[in-house]
């Protein structure tokens, strides 16, 4: 079981693939230091595993250190989910010394002057290489993250290279899943579908070669695919998500969805939440389902998809995900990919 | 040939206590460990050899070390694949 923390929505980059919610919340209604460390304390004796400290960019909070030492001590696997360029090697040592297990590290690209493009920031590219040495010198473990998208599907094999060459023991490469700042720019940033199709084959090619060395874990394209992804393992079944002012959401993008009431963890405590809130049981297991998804075979396979992409497809979330060809919404999939392809960018802010 | 195996790492042999079971915990993966991949990874100390450690087992469940060898290959060979251990 793994909790997502998204410690603030701030963070210098200004990627136009966020996922975070098109409307940030603000640094004023962040959750303070003693609460994220009830929240951690809570996670553990609910059976939480894995930590994901996130946002936003986490260490854009001064208080990480201390968020991060009582997950430690409580047993929890921490992974820092950073753009890098916060980041200095007194910090990073900090961190370290506080209990921190892996770091995972987004690039945008493999070359520095079309990274710093993306990620709206002068010089992220270079800060980021020089951290991901100093993380491997840590001793840390490294994951490096690259989410795809028109922009830079064309440089999938230097990017993968460039992981090989930082010394990352594993390599995320996820297509862009549009929600928040990715679907207000989803037409600028969908990929042609021969783009796509040579991606999964250099992905394909380089996990092979690499098997032992480099664990790939790839993220398919939502919109190119024909059967659903289990978004989040399935609804409330080993995934939660806490919002920088408290939200416990089964899924980041949860609270795009009109009609769910998300409990905080300012009112009840995350085994309260878990087990008994609307919204972990609205569309927890199979009794939600509408048809085709209640008859079929892959109900538990794929849990019915993902909730926020009905929505965004749809205009209901509690339809079968549309990427599914058994769903009578399919054509809308269809229907988004026949758009022209967008130029402008809005750079998340 | 001697291998010595050893946990990738920041790779983590940890207790779940919430369930009642062993698991590794690495990077976005948690893999449960049954009683004989916990039997053999808590001899896994990155100075015992494959053999050691097979040696040890067949000693602990009175089975032929023969059999036993292979089977603690294969189940390091297996998290070697996903990247956990060190071979």
């Amino acid at each position: 079981m793994g909790l997502l923390a998204e410690l603030t929505h701030r963070c210098p980059l200004g990627c136009p693939y966020c996922s975070n919610p098109v409307a940030l919340e603000k640094r004023g209604d962040e959750l303070d230091t003693a609460t994220w460390q009830r929240v951690m304390r809570e996670a553990a004796a609910l059976g939480v595993l894995q930590l994901h400290l996130s946002g936003g960019e986490p260490a854009a909070r001064r208080d990480l250190e201390e968020i991060l030492a009582t997950a430690a001590a409580e047993g929890l696997y921490t992974n820092l989910i950073t753009s890098g360029v916060l980041l200095d090697r007194a910090r990073l040592n900090a961190l370290v010394a506080a209990g921190l297990n892996h770091v995972q590290l987004s690039i945008q690209h493999a070359e520095a002057e079309a990274a710093d493009r993306i990620a709206h920031f002068q010089g992220a590219h270079a800060r980021k290489l020089a951290l991901a040495e100093q993380v491997r010198e840590a001793g840390l473990a490294l994951t490096i993250n690259a989410v795809l998208h028109r922009g830079n599907l064309g440089a999938v094999a230097e990017m993968i290279a460039l992981a090989e060459q930082l010394g990352a023991g594993r390599l995320e490469i996820a297509h862009t899943q549009y929600h928040g700042w990715a679907l207000r720019n989803r037409a600028a940033l969908m990929p042609e579908p021969a783009q796509v199709e040579e991606s999964r084959r250099i992905v394909t090619e380089a996990r092979q070669r690499l098997e032992g060395r480099l664990v790939i874990d790839f993220v398919a394209p939502d919109y190119h695919a024909t059967r659903p992804k289990a978004c989040m393992g399935g609804w409330g079944r080993r995934f939660l998500n806490v919002s920088p002012s408290g939200a416990v959401l089964p899924c980041h993008a949860a609270e795009t969805i009109p009609g769910l009431r998300f409990d905080r963890v300012t009112e009840r405590s995350l085994a309260d939440i878990w087990y008994g809130s609307e919204a972990f049981n609205r569309f927890r297991g199979t009794d939600w389902m509408p048809e085709p998804c209640r008859s079929c075979d892959r109900r538990e396979v794929d849990w019915g998809g993902c909730r926020c992409q009905a929505l965004a497809l749809t205009g209901d979330a509690a339809r079968t995900d549309p990427v599914c060809a058994l769903s009578p919404d399919h054509a809308a999939v269809a229907g988004v990919l026949a758009e022209p392809a967008g130029e402008a960018l809005v750079w998340r802010r | 040939m001697s291998t010595v195996p050893s946990l990738a790492p920041q790779v983590r042999l940890r207790h779940d206590a919430a369930r009642g079971q062993w698991v590794l915990l690495a990077p976005e993966r948690v893999v449960v460990l049954d009683e004989i991949a916990h039997a053999i990874l808590s001899r896994v100390d990155g100075r015992a050899t494959i053999e050691e450690i097979a040696a040890a087992l067949a000693q602990d469940y009175e089975a032929p070390v023969t059999e036993i060898v292979a089977d603690v290959r294969e189940a390091l060979e297996d998290l070697h694949r996903k990247g956990m251990v060190r071979l």
